[in-house]
């Protein structure tokens, strides 16, 4: 029968609207306002899920975020969504779910032959793999990874946007029930601007499962329709619905994930999936409620055994009966609340039992008049049903209530409503830093000393009743109003009447004790969704476990997606119990970000694709796209790596390009290069100061190469430095280096030497730079300038000079990383693609060649010529490099004193060498090791490796630079390169300079 | 994430700033004088403070200044804020230990 458990009337769902949806590849029907548990139980179907370990047959347990069971997998590939609980998760027409963790379906499952072994499957089981033998782990690993789990991810690509959002507040509110709206009252009529997030649908929190409630003498939803009607006439009021804080981070800052479009049955291409709001509050309120803990009884977790709370919104806010024939068990007064439901439904009670001695409290009392059968000191001992429950076996409970007495007498029945009492919601609270406090009382963890801007008001701060959280919402928002310094005169009138039901008195028992004892027999379940039972954690004990983050750990208690929220307190309080020590000294284990599960997608946000990192582009780029080239990213730049030509291979392109550099002439876009301007009277005192050579000689119009070394005497950076008038200089840096190098020298310019008059200016975007060399560079040139004289005497190699080139304001700097005869041609950026484009069109009768960095990397190879970060990887001195030329004896510099260090001067440091491969055609790989003679196999010891390998057209041959232990002295020397595959290379050590060592190329 | 009051520009997202390590280290006069030992302990040994802790921080994607805070390791309060070269302010001891 079509929701056969549906109530005729009543409840916050709309009859009017009935949606189709699936479950299972079955077609069922439920109703606008339903949850997907909801509508499932309007159907009659409690069994939704297998158990993570043992498969064993689960049910729904409760109405909200804390659920341990209802994991469903919802949708398909690519929009599926593993884990998704279906006590949040809003009915649409036509949703389709399914059970995980079973096959072939969730009714019968082959899995389920794991409870039959559950023995072999203790706590730890998975640790204990480890210490078998160590070959077969991979096996277990595969085969647990196979049996046990949760959902799927999906297979494809999420279709869906997602979006960002930051927001400040005043007053920021989480939890829209009845103490979270009294509070956004408070705040909001003070002038504060106030963001409150709840994480259902609907505003009113408990206030939505409980119509018997009165505020005013009113129905209390008709207070709560009053107070959203004067929040939202207020600007500055934010209210967002189906919003969970999921985060409390340092100084008020919040994570907060609204769901937009989920419930929708039509979704909007304009809006996004889910927004991220990031918060700053200056004060928070808490009102986060709190939340059913379950009973931890002899095979507790059968389809039909739920919270007594969530039967209760079942019943009250959508209209659905959750069995026909119910036993009520409670160790409080507050599931009696759910009995009287229960009856007024229709539903028979078949009893309610309780673990104290004696039903006291308001509830208890109702119950007994309404006729109810109580059986006080009682306690459910076992369970039965295979698929749902089908009856329990109640006995007498012994006066400590560590035993039964008598045998147990069955009662049939098909829905068991638990209640093991309340505890509130501290998670964001304890987040936050704030202290917990056991409260004896309560039986729960209440927030004591918070570390923050943090107020917590109702049944989070263990105010169970209305009227207790009506008062104390109001005090709280206006004690942050206050805070946060908006003037509070009668923002919270008085409070308005109500009445306090809270759920005590209780009797904390945390074990139920059944016949046989925990662990044989039944499985007490303390945490369902991880299938962690009594017996487990007393197991942990036994093998030597006392911390409860420990045991917690071992035994997997609380460590599902649910984190462990409606059994986390049984655990410790079971812990304690084993151990014989109280229950707050065992503590609580560390409440961590996110409070429930929160989609990749959500953190991702917009920030995927091109929109993951910024690309910078030179001024020249287009041409270079045109001309069909292949780049290289270097940090965000993305440089040309090589222009192939008519199906050219890369090698092919890069012999090329490199020849034409030697032979005739290539251009190279080197805008990239990271430019610092330099000014004041003190910048040659700064450049002494943090480069090893001298600098106080250099002329005006003259350049000098620059090694510069973090204060550990290793190398961070080089480059050309330009003196461009009397207290003016221009400095390059590597390309990735050249936010790093203007921080390095600011930081000793801020903190050291502010006595120093200099001030550094990132020019690098300022300029496009364009670098032709080879030898028909000056003949170029030339034909491009008049005013300024290229003659080797007039601009010599590092030199410079300002002028015109093709009319275009620039400084060119003979400069050269190629070995050859160079000009790096600075012009405004704007200029960049006419310089580019006249040099082209000036130079065809050249036969000018674009190069890039791959070519670019052979030709300085070629010269021995280092890239930092590629020939240095943090771990190298200029000695190391054979660059003790550049290093001044006189001046002290940042990083001198490391350089004396013994250390520094032992004779097996890894030194820059060259290397040629005895076969002259194998170019080594990058990175190889490098041993004196290859063994069978590893280990062998490692003398050095392989910094840069390239093929190298002018000499015919491959070239390779190494980092070999005393390198300089084994000039002629044989290594051996151990390769992938078991081939070996020979190659013989020589000096790191390959082409014209004498340097005529370049000075000519 | 911290909220940072950077003395010129007021308070930021901690996203915008640079960590810079403890405080009031400053660099010897002369290096060469010193021995590996204490020219070691200049370079890498610095404080690792439970409570109220003396640091640098940059404000690199905002002002590029420098600057120096007092700031509680175990709450992350962001006790002072103040010049670089300035003498630190006074402050009530926290201990946790």
């Amino acid at each position: 029968m079509p929701q056969g458990f549906r109530l005729a009337e009543g409840g916050l769902i709309d009859r009017a609207r009935p949606l189709g949806f699936r479950f299972n590849g079955r077609s069922y029907q439920g109703y606008a306002g339903d949850t997907l548990a909801s509508a499932l139980l309007a159907n009659g179907v409690h069994l939704v899920a297998r158990s993570y370990k043992y498969h064993r047959p689960r049910g729904i347990v409760s109405a909200g975020p804390e659920e341990p069971n209802a994991l469903v997998q919802l949708g398909r590939d690519p929009r599926s969504d593993p884990n998704t609980r279906a006590t949040q998760l809003e009915l649409v027409e036509g949703l389709a779910a399914r059970s995980q963790n079973c096959w072939p379906g969730v009714g019968f499952d082959v899995g389920a032959l794991n409870g039959l072994v559950s023995r072999l499957l203790p706590a730890g089981f998975y640790y204990k793999t480890f210490k078998w033998p160590a070959s077969l782990w991979m096996k277990y690993e595969y085969v647990i990874r196979h049996a046990a789990g949760l959902g799927r991810a999906p297979g494809e690509r999420d279709p869906d946007i997602y979006d960002k959002t930051n927001a400040h507040c005043d007053v920021l509110i989480v939890g829209g029930g009845p103490a979270g709206l009294a509070a956004a009252l408070a705040a909001a009529r003070t002038g504060a601007r106030v963001v409150l997030a709840e994480q259902d649908c609907q505003l009113g929190g408990a206030l939505l499962d409980r119509p018997d409630e009165t505020i005013d003498g009113k129905p209390a939803l008709d207070w709560v329709a009053e107070t959203l009607i004067e929040l939202g006439r207020n600007p500055e009021v934010r209210i967002l619905p189906r919003t969970t804080a999921f985060a409390y981070y340092d100084h008020n800052y919040l994570a907060l994930v609204e769901r937009v479009t989920d419930h929708l049955g039509e979704k909007p291409e304009t809006l996004p999936r889910e927004r991220l709001w990031k918060v700053r509050a200056h004060q928070v309120v808490l009102a986060t409620g709190a939340i059913e803990q379950q009973l931890v009884f002899s095979d507790n977790d059968r389809p039909g055994i739920m919270l007594a709370g969530a039967g209760r919104t079942y019943l009250n806010r959508y209209a659905v009966k959750p069995g026909s024939r119910a036993v009520v068990f409670t160790n409080n007064d507050g599931a009696y609340g759910a009995a009287l439901d229960l009856q007024k439904a229709g539903v028979s009670v078949a009893a309610v039992v309780d673990l104290r001695t004696a039903p006291e409290g308001p509830l208890s009392e109702q119950a007994e008049a309404a006729g109810l059968p109580i059986l006080a000191e009682h306690a459910i001992v076992a369970t039965r049903g295979a698929k749902r429950v089908g009856q329990v076996a109640v006995a007498p409970l012994g006066p400590e209530g560590d035993r039964i007495t008598g045998d147990g007498e069955g009662v049939e029945c098909d829905l068991v409503l638990c209640s093991g009492g309340w505890s509130p919601t501290v998670h964001l609270f304890s987040q936050s830093g704030g202290r917990l406090a056991w409260d004896e009382l309560r039986g729960c963890f209440l927030p004591d000393t918070p570390a923050q801007a943090t107020h917590v008001a109702g049944a989070c701060n263990g105010a169970f009743g209305l009227a207790a959280c009506l008062e104390q919402g109001l005090a709280a928002g206006e004690t942050a109003a206050a805070a946060a310094g908006f003037e509070t005169k009668g923002a919270g009138k008085a409070p308005p009447q109500a009445t306090d039901r809270g759920f005590l008195p209780a009797r904390w028992l945390r074990l139920v004790p059944s016949i046989e004892p925990a662990g044989r027999g039944g499985k007490h379940f303390v945490d369902q969704q991880n299938d962690v039972t009594v017996a487990d954690i007393q197991l942990a004990l036994r093998e030597g476990y006392r911390s409860i983050e420990h045991v917690k750990r071992y035994t997997g208690t609380g460590m599902g997606t649910d984190q462990g929220k409606t059994g986390n307190v049984n655990a410790i309080g079971i812990v304690a119990r084993e151990l014989g020590r109280p229950l707050p000294e065992v503590g609580v284990t560390t409440f961590r970000p996110p409070y429930t599960p929160v989609t990749f997608g959500v953190f991702a946000g917009r920030d995927v694709d091109d929109l993951l990192d910024p690309v910078r582009k030179t001024a020249i780029h287009a041409w270079h796209e045109r001309a069909g080239a292949l780049f290289e990213d270097v940090g965000q730049w993305r440089r040309p790596w090589y222009y192939p030509q008519g199906g050219e291979s890369m090698h092919r392109a890069v012999a090329r390009e490199v020849e034409a550099c030697r032979s005739s002439l290539g251009i190279l876009d080197a805008s990239t290069l990271g430019k610092i301007d330099i000014k004041g009277q003190d910048a040659a005192e700064l450049l002494n100061r943090v480069y090893t050579n001298a600098w106080s000689k250099l002329e005006t119009g003259r350049c000098r190469y620059g090694l510069m070394l973090g204060e550990d005497g290793m190398v961070m950076d080089d480059g050309v430095t330009a003196r461009l008038g009397e207290h003016h200089y221009l400095m390059t840096t590597t390309t990735g280096n050249a936010a790093a190098v203007l921080g390095h020298l600011e930081e000793w310019l801020q903190t050291e030497w502010p006595e120093l008059q200099v001030h550094l200016t990132s020019v690098t975007e300022q300029f496009a730079t364009v670098s032709i060399a080879g030898p028909n560079a000056r003949r170029l040139l030339g034909e491009l300038t008049n005013d300024i004289k290229l003659t080797p005497k007039a601009l010599p190699h590092m030199s410079f000079a300002e002028g015109a080139v093709a009319g275009i304001p620039a400084r060119v700097f003979r400069i050269s990383f190629t070995g050859e005869c160079a000009y790096e041609i600075n012009v405004p950026a704007s200029y960049g693609m006419a310089l580019w484009q006249t040099l082209i069109r000036a130079g065809e009768k050249y036969d000018i060649t674009p190069y890039g960095t791959e070519a670019m990397h052979v030709l300085r190879a070629e010269k021995g010529y280092i890239i930092v970060g590629q020939e240095t990887d943090g771990s190298v001195t200029p000695f190391d490099l054979g660059m003790d030329w550049i290093v001044s004896k006189k001046k002290d510099f940042v990083g001198k004193r490391s350089l004396a260090r013994s250390d520094m001067a032992k004779s097996d440091r890894k030194q820059l060498v060259g290397l040629l491969t005895d076969n002259p055609q194998e170019v080594l790989p990058e990175g190889a090791q490098l041993v004196e003679k290859a063994l069978d196999k590893p280990p062998m010891p490692m003398i050095g490796h392989v910094t840069s390998s390239y093929m190298s057209p002018n000499l015919g041959r491959s070239i390779a630079l190494a980092l070999v232990k005393g390198g300089r002295e084994r000039h002629g020397q044989k290594v051996q390169a151990p390769l992938p595959g078991g081939h070996t290379a020979v190659c013989e050590i020589a000096g790191p300079v390959f082409f014209d060592p004498e340097g005529e190329r370049l000075r000519g | 994430m911290l909220l940072i009051p950077c003395p010129y520009c007021g308070p930021r997202e901690e996203t915008e700033f640079s960590y810079g390590g403890e405080a009031h280290i400053e660099r010897p006069k002369q290096p060469e004088a010193l021995g590996d030992e204490a020219w070691a302990d200049y370079l890498f040994m610095t404080g690792n403070t439970k409570g109220v802790f003396l640091e640098r921080w940059v404000h690199s994607h905002g002002c590029r200044r420098w600057f120096n805070a007092a700031r509680d390791t175990l709450t992350n309060e962001v006790l002072a804020v103040y010049e670089m070269g300035g003498k630190p302010p006074k402050l009530e001891k926290r201990s946790y230990v």
